[in-house]
């Protein structure tokens, strides 16, 4: 248990997190905005790498190839969408069907299941080599996707999307076409975790069919988490802009926790359970909380002094 | 301003579920009308709301706002013509919202929805004028989300809502039910005062007899799927619930068996 081994893997933690953060705005927008869980980022995640890689490959800017990401992931999303929406596929089903089609079309795109691309011979966008740099890159592209998202949520268009998560049937009647807003939402969604995917790979210095696997529960972890931190500083009156970046904040800290965790000596190949376990008790806490306000044991447990005092009873009329 | 033509539904048709919640129904409301609707559970006078609100096809008839044929159109492309209160206060507004937000969604109702912000500081005064008339301090609390707010207020801001830019069609379906008896006679005061001030054309469900008859100008009352009165005029201003029951008796040869609505005599 070395500490200074603690304190030199805390950088690349906070330059991963940073990264992930774009991943889990995408998650925000699924997630929280429209209030469906979609599990097609496991493969988007993926293809975004895959896209990323290649096009570097085939000589395309890195920065441009991460254009190639985005716009990957959005057509992702669409196809999420379209098999939600107009299929009447229910919307886990839906995401599960493109996550696993997408391992194919990885797999196509890649010719392998894994391909390198060195920041030795491309000006990568960002990279594990130059950590700092790498933070400095991320915190500037994430600061501009949440101001971004901030206007579009704010326009006519993004309020309709904002609508349609929060009630579907008002919105209709307030003339808007929830399916649309419902594919629009899912495309921006996997599009960003495109973007996220793209910049993941050029971090890592390669693109794996593999690397998306669990990707939604490290999402949900660090929507989660920021949402309970952040709450806890300022409340439920957090502004848009603010809610996001505190989902970036429970990106980072969740790889924080994740590397602390590993330098306590846990096994690595426990970390997605960890990670599963993480999400699975924010998630059950406040329903926990609840039920514990109203409970049938506490009834129960209420219930009991009518039994006792009806005895008492019984017996003083008894006595009488 | 308001045509039904021939307009039947049947629901789970071919299943032994099926039930004929609207057959052959037929109605003409004039630019203006206040109409009523009254009926017993199962009637179809929230059928035939859904069925104007295009919630879903009808499987027989036509349909026509202002002329307009919209039997082909679907729910959100109606909205443009109708501004609509439902029973559940939860189900108007966007709980997640803020009350400003809220009725810059309505003020689109039927616009294209662009890239320009989607509400003006223009539209949050003028928003704030309006609701400061109800005197619930909610002009004050613009940016509040709306979840935060009563069953009662926030029927009074989708009533507002749904007169927004003066609709062709405001359709309120039992939209006081759900609320005290103290806020429900708030609100029907506010429906009556907002439907004569913007001369608007309404048709209200209520199961309340003595709300249907003592507001409007024009009672209709269904039974199984059918319209089976029509009162309009001098009848409908001195009409009693005496004349009602009696007069549902005659056409429909049977007593007018819904505790709910007998209950609401008063």
């Amino acid at each position: 248990m070395d500490i200074t081994s603690l304190i030199t893997s805390l950088p690349p933690s906070v330059s991963q997190g940073l990264i992930w953060g774009i991943m889990a705005i995408g998650v925000y927008i699924t997630f929280k905005i429209l209030d469906v869980a979609d599990l097609s980022v496991d493969g988007t995640l993926s293809l975004g790498g895959a896209m990323a890689v290649v096009m570097i490959l085939k000589g395309v800017p890195p920065a441009v190839a991460l254009v190639w990401s985005f716009g990957a992931g959005l057509i992702a999303g669409l196809a999420t969408g379209v098999l939600y929406t107009v299929l009447g596929i229910p919307v886990l089903l839906a995401g599960i069907l493109t996550q696993i089609s997408l391992y194919s079309i990885n797999l196509n795109i890649m010719g392998m299941s894994n391909l390198a691309v060195s920041i030795d011979n491309y000006n990568l966008v960002v990279s594990l080599r130059n950590v700092t740099a790498a933070i400095l890159v991320t915190a500037i592209i994430l600061a501009v996707l949440i101001a971004l998202m901030y206007w579009f949520f704010g326009t006519e268009l993004g309020m309709t999307l904002r609508a349609t998560g929060s009630n579907p049937n008002m919105s209709r009647a307030q003339g808007i076409n929830t399916k649309t807003a419902t594919v629009i939402a899912l495309a921006l969604s996997n599009g960003l975790v495109g973007l996220a995917g793209g910049l993941i790979a050029q971090y890592q210095g390669n693109a794996d069919v593999n690397m998306g696997r669990g990707a939604i529960v490290i999402g949900l972890a660090a929507v989660i988490i920021g949402e309970v931190i952040g709450e806890a500083i300022f409340g439920k009156r957090m502004n848009f802009a603010l809610r996001l970046v505190f989902a970036v904040i429970g990106a980072v800290i969740y790889y924080l926790v994740i590397t602390f965790v590993l330098w306590l000596g846990f096994p690595s190949q426990d970390m997605k359970l960890f990670s599963a376990i993480v999400v699975a008790v924010f998630l059950a806490v406040p329903y926990l909380k609840q039920q514990r306000a109203t409970s049938f044991s506490r009834a129960g447990q209420a219930a009991k002094k009518y039994s006792a005092e009806a005895a008492g009873d019984k017996e003083g009329s008894e006595n009488a | 301003m308001l045509e039904l033509r021939h307009v039947s539904k049947t629901f789970n048709k071919g299943t032994i579920n099926e039930k004929v919640a609207l057959d052959d129904v037929s109605l003409k409301l004039e630019d203006g009308d206040f109409t009523t609707v009254i009926g017993g559970n199962g009637a179809g006078k929230s059928t035939m709301l859904n069925a104007i609100a295009g919630v879903w096809p009808i499987d027989e008839g036509q349909i026509l706002i202002d002329g307009v044929d919209v039997t082909g159109l679907p729910e959100h492309k109606r909205a443009k013509y109708i501004g609509r209160v439902f029973q559940d206060p939860m189900n108007g507004t966007a709980a997640t919202m803020q009350i400003d937000e809220n009725m810059a969604l309505a003020d689109r109702r039927g616009k294209k929805r662009t890239l320009k912000w989607g509400i003006s500081k223009a539209e949050r005064e003028e928003y704030a004028a309006m609701l400061k008339p109800l005197n619930l301090g909610l002009e004050k609390r613009m940016t509040s989300k709306v979840g935060l707010l009563s069953g009662g207020q926030r029927q009074s801001i989708t009533l507002l809502m749904a007169a927004m830019n003066h609709p062709e069609l405001l359709l309120l379906d039992e939209h006081t039910a759900a609320l005290d008896p103290k806020t429900a006679a708030k609100v029907l005061a506010l429906s009556d005062q907002i439907i004569s001030q913007d001369k608007l054309t309404a048709l209200m469900v209520t199961h309340n007899m003595m709300d249907a008859i003592k507001h409007g100008n024009r009672l209709i009352m269904m039974n199984e799927g059918h319209i089976i009165l029509n009162i309009e005029g001098e009848e409908k201003k001195n009409l009693t619930v005496e004349d009602l029951l009696r007069k549902f008796e005659e056409v429909s040869g049977e007593q007018f068996a819904n505790d709910q609505t007998l209950l609401s005599k008063r």
